[in-house]
């Protein structure tokens, strides 16, 4: 639906124009056809949260298996493969299409007071690659040798057809390569949304965090997919075409796909992860009620996030002897610097200011826990020699789950808590959510607590069977995963019943600072009936509480043109 | 519109920041008398160097993680919304900025220093050892061979596990190779793993400081049977070396 | 658009940075390459963006204060409903899994796309929302 001058007509259905006859397409042919980025956003929401819970499931059945030191739940054929694929779908599948796809898709374009992203039919194909490339990757299971086993990071020589011959891992090539170029052209889409259709006043340094986070993990994207897609079709030239980019008897260098993959595999956790710590920067200040402490700072903190992340590449490889380890333990010990100095805005945001403790905000902090425990063990891994203790044993799966968990999950939730009202114009219940936010946070901890312990005791990675000594943790691990569990059920049990007992949202119903909330929620097609001045970082708040506002030029709230 | 350093933050910070550089500095000297966290000591020269590098940073992690969490809780109970009053917008604090910038760059400085140091230690391998050990990861088992004595350990089945012994107080140079993918040699009371990858060879020293009996494990996944790829590994005195050799010999 | 042009050559030079004292001191040739295309990456627009952004009039998003009239106006031609990026989507998935299943199915993807392109590149000349009339717009203030 294309707007015209006249504000009147943008409520309601369009005329058709005279030269062609045309009517609205409606139904199911509506939504595939819709190039609209704030359905698009949702479909990626709904498909993101879909493999979640598949994966959470496939996990489950891993923690189940480990309850027992020789556990006969599945296969050892089996639990390589649902690693792999939970692994999988959790980083490629999940977390990054529901930060880019779904939470930034929806909200980049509002925030900048743009009617919607640069390229629409790019965004509407970067969600039927996902959704298709995505689905590829279940295909494995039913495959008479199963689905890929080799691990997410499908190290070479094990993932070459030698020693993982069949169907499987060729669609999980195939998969990835395309959710890959999903990604990538989603990235193009946000980076030239953010450099080219901004409203006026909305210079880049008043833009929302957010929006900073996005347009910076949208040139990580760029940076770092393409180079994964390279090393995809390399293996796959190595399983079917008779290379030998990766095996030493035909003069290749099995290390080469770890230098490959981990180029793109050590930015793609910071493209997990920098959205979301922009989404914490949008609703902390909120929740707080006074703006974001150290704005340049953060934005500063994030690029040099961004750039640092893509120099430590080689930290994965720490025991391979091949790598130069000072530079890349430099480099790894650095990156907490700015990872820091988020932490501590954070914290000087909440001080001094009135905090609300609502669902929203407690997965804020709950967040907060857990990606400093979490980034405090990445920093133990980033020195050389404690790597070569830990490496490949439970404290790596402790320490990146405490991350990924803390920002992919809590993080997300803490978005999805606060901006659901705006997606929907419904809020999500609170005492729900209340249930959801603590039942996953102590299964949290109790999950991945004993598996520091467990890693430094010796039990590696990738096992379907362990040593009788490790029985304990592993159990008390599995009841803590159970408990995750019935925590994301909650999750769903909060999304129904807000469906079905609704709770009407309004505009702004956290007094937010933002442009997304200065229009209605859901907001309308092409996004706005009317823009506010764009005058400072908090358009909104500048027009509802001008007394305290930050624009130098004063904002009049619904002041008519002669107004100054 | 920023506040003055006379902020209930600034002053904590300035409390503080004395004992995190104490706390990182005084672990390294006193490490002995810390507990280990959790970990293996290591039982080796190169691994009990591991060791005390975690015991560092474990006490720095404390310190950094605790007053993290305290800044936190104290925000969370002292800021709770007690009222409808806006409170006072504050965008930033440039020296305090500045301050949780340099402070967390001079951490890590003094991390990445006593890293430096270990990691030397840790990779330097001898020119003379008393011992040579070769090592072969294979799908799925391990062979261990002493080129001076020709003596092969190697799995044998599915329970089959080798045993690698080796002589306290005696350096033992390694050189690792696989066969086939990417294993992992990880012997955890060590306080060590490394990669046997194909196409690339690693050396490196083990001088076992105490008798011990431990397993070892594959670290790395290498396919099917990556979780049964288990071996001992056993500390002896010279003496019980040389007597296991010549037995080995014997066969 | 200085500010985009600068965030561009920032990352390039931050990746020419990094190359040389990564080169110097490892000569490990895969990152080298790896950070030399990233390096590429930031300078190519950086430069393009850089050197038209001085020959252009400051755009109005890039100004301080805003006035009502600013903010309204023609933004360009937005899209609507269209099936060719799923048939597009379509076409690739086919292709993708044609090198799992066989040739075939890469015939059929690639078919799909070739049509499904030319049927989008169509669509964007002659569409009603391709019309100047039809142009997205910022609505005025009031």
């Amino acid at each position: 639906m294309t707007t015209v001058h006249e504000p009147e007509l943008l409520l309601g259905v369009e005329e058709p124009t005279e030269q062609h006859e045309r009517r609205e397409p409606g139904g199911f042919y509506r939504w595939v056809t819709s190039v609209d980025h704030k359905v698009i956003g949702k479909n990626y929401m709904y498909t993101a949260l879909v493999f979640f819970f598949i994966a959470g499931l496939l996990a489950e059945l891993m923690r189940t298996q480990l309850f027992n030191p020789n556990g006969h739940v599945v296969s050892l054929q089996t639990y390589n493969a649902l690693v792999t694929i939970h692994g999988s779908i959790m980083l490629y599948l999940f977390a990054g299409p529901i930060a880019f796809g779904g939470f930034a898709n929806f909200l980049v374009p509002i925030m900048i007071g743009a009617p919607d992203m640069a390229f629409p039919r790019l965004n509407n194909l970067s969600y039927w690659l996902y959704l298709f490339g995505g689905s590829t990757m279940l295909f494995g299971f039913f495959t008479a040798s199963g689905a890929a086993a080799f691990g997410w990071t499908g190290y070479t020589p094990l993932s070459t057809a030698t020693y993982s011959p069949g169907p499987g891992p060729d669609l999980w090539i195939a998969s990835v390569a395309m959710v890959g170029f999903s990604g990538i052209f989603t990235a193009v889409n946000l980076v030239t949304t953010i450099f080219y259709l901004r409203a006026p006043g909305m210079t880049m340094f008043r833009m929302p965090l957010f929006v900073w986070s996005m347009l910076i993990t949208g040139i990580l994207i760029l940076i770092a997919f393409p180079v994964l897609t390279a090393a995809l079709v390399m293996l796959y030239a190595d399983r079917h075409f008779g290379a030998h980019f990766f095996t030493v008897s035909g003069g290749g260098v099995p290390v080469m796909w770890q230098n490959l993959f981990w180029f793109f595999g050590h930015p793609e956790v910071y493209i997990l992860a920098l959205p979301f710590f922009g989404m914490i920067s949008e609703l902390v200040p909120v929740f707080s009620r006074k703006p974001i402490f150290g704005y340049k700072g953060m934005v500063f903190a994030t690029l040099a996030i961004a750039g640092l992340s893509t120099g430590v590449w080689a930290h994965h490889m720490f025991t391979t002897g091949t790598v130069l380890l000072p530079f890349f333990s430099a480099l790894s010990l650095l990156i907490a610097v700015p990872t820091g100095i988020k932490v501590f805005t954070w914290i000087a945001t909440m001080w001094g200011g009135q905090v609300k403790f609502n669902t929203s905000m407690l997965f804020a902090i709950g967040f907060i826990f857990a990606f400093v425990m979490g980034g405090i063990s990445g920093v133990m891994l980033a020195s050389p020699p404690i790597d070569f203790y830990t490496h490949d044993t439970y404290f790596v799966v402790a320490h990146f789950h405490q991350v990924l968990v803390g920002t992919t999950v809590f993080a997300m939730l803490a978005g999805l808590y606060y901006w659901y009202p705006k997606f929907t114009g419904r809020l999500l219940h609170e005492g729900w959510g209340k249930a959801n936010f603590w039942t996953m946070f102590v299964g949290f901890w109790v999950t991945y607590m004993p598996q520091y312990l467990l890693g430094l005791r010796g039990m590696p990675r990738w096992v379907g069977q362990y040593s009788p000594s490790f029985t304990f943790l592993n159990r008390v691990s599995t009841v803590g995963a159970y408990i995750l569990g019935l925590g994301a059920l909650l999750l769903l049990v909060n999304l129904y019943v807000s469906w079905r007992y609704p709770i009407e949202a309004g505009d702004n119903p956290w007094d937010g600072h933002t442009l997304e909330w200065a229009t209605s929620s859901p907001p309308p097609a092409h996004n706005f009936h009317s823009l506010p001045p764009i005058r400072s970082r908090r358009p909104v708040w500048d027009m509802n509480h001008p007394e305290y506002a930050d624009a130098k030029v004063p904002v009049v709230a619904g002041g008519d043109e002669s107004a100054q | 519109m920023t506040e003055g350093r006379h902020s209930g933050l600034g002053r904590l910070w300035r409390r503080t920041r004395g004992a995190v550089v104490v706390g990182v500095g005084g672990a390294s000297l006193s490490a002995c008398k810390l507990p280990t966290f959790g970990a293996y000591t290591g039982n080796t020269v190169q691994g009990n160097s591991i060791f005390h590098l975690w015991q560092g940073f474990f006490v720095a992690s404390i310190f950094v993680g605790g007053i993290t969490f305290a800044l936190l809780f104290y925000a969370i109970v002292r800021y709770r919304r007690r009222s409808d009053e806006i409170p006072k917008q504050v965008h930033g604090n440039n020296p305090l900025e500045i301050f949780y910038t340099v402070v967390p760059v001079l951490i890590v400085a003094v991390l990445f220093f006593f890293t430096v140091r270990v990691e030397n230690k840790v990779d330097a391998v001898s020119r003379h050892p008393a011992l040579r050990v070769d090592a072969t990861a294979y799908q799925w088992g391990w062979k261990f061979y002493y080129p001076a004595y020709h003596v092969t350990e190697q799995t044998e089945g599915p329970t089959g596990y080798p045993t690698l012994v080796l002589p306290v107080g005696e350096t033992a140079t390694f050189k690792l190779v696989s066969l086939d993918v990417v294993h992992g040699f990880d012997l955890p009371n060590f306080d060590f793993s490394r990669y046997a990858l194909p196409g690339v060879t690693n050396y490196f020293d083990f001088t076992p400081q105490q008798t011990e009996s431990f397993i070892g494990r594959c670290s790395h996944l290498c396919g099917l049977y990556h979780a049964d790829m288990l071996f001992y590994v056993k500390v002896v005195t010279p003496a019980q070396f040389m007597s296991w050799i010549h037995s080995q010999q014997g066969r | 658009m200085r500010s985009e042009s600068r965030i561009y050559l920032g990352v390039g030079s931050f990746f020419i940075v990094v190359l040389l004292i990564y080169f110097f001191w490892s000569h490990e040739s895969t990152g080298s390459v790896l950070l030399l295309a990233s390096a590429g990456l930031g300078l190519l627009p950086g430069l393009y963006i850089g050197w038209w952004s001085r020959r252009m009039a400051p755009r109005p998003e890039d100004r301080d204060v805003v006035e009502p009239e600013d903010i309204s106006g023609v933004i360009g031609q937005f899209p609507e409903n269209t099936i060719f990026p799923f048939v597009i989507g379509a076409g690739v998935w086919f292709v993708a899994l044609g090198f799992v299943y066989g040739v075939w199915l890469v015939m059929v993807g690639i078919g799909f796309v070739l049509g499904a392109a030319y049927g989008a590149t169509m669509e964007s000349k002659r569409a009603s929302w391709s019309e100047p009339e039809n142009a997205a717009s910022v609505p005025r203030h009031h």
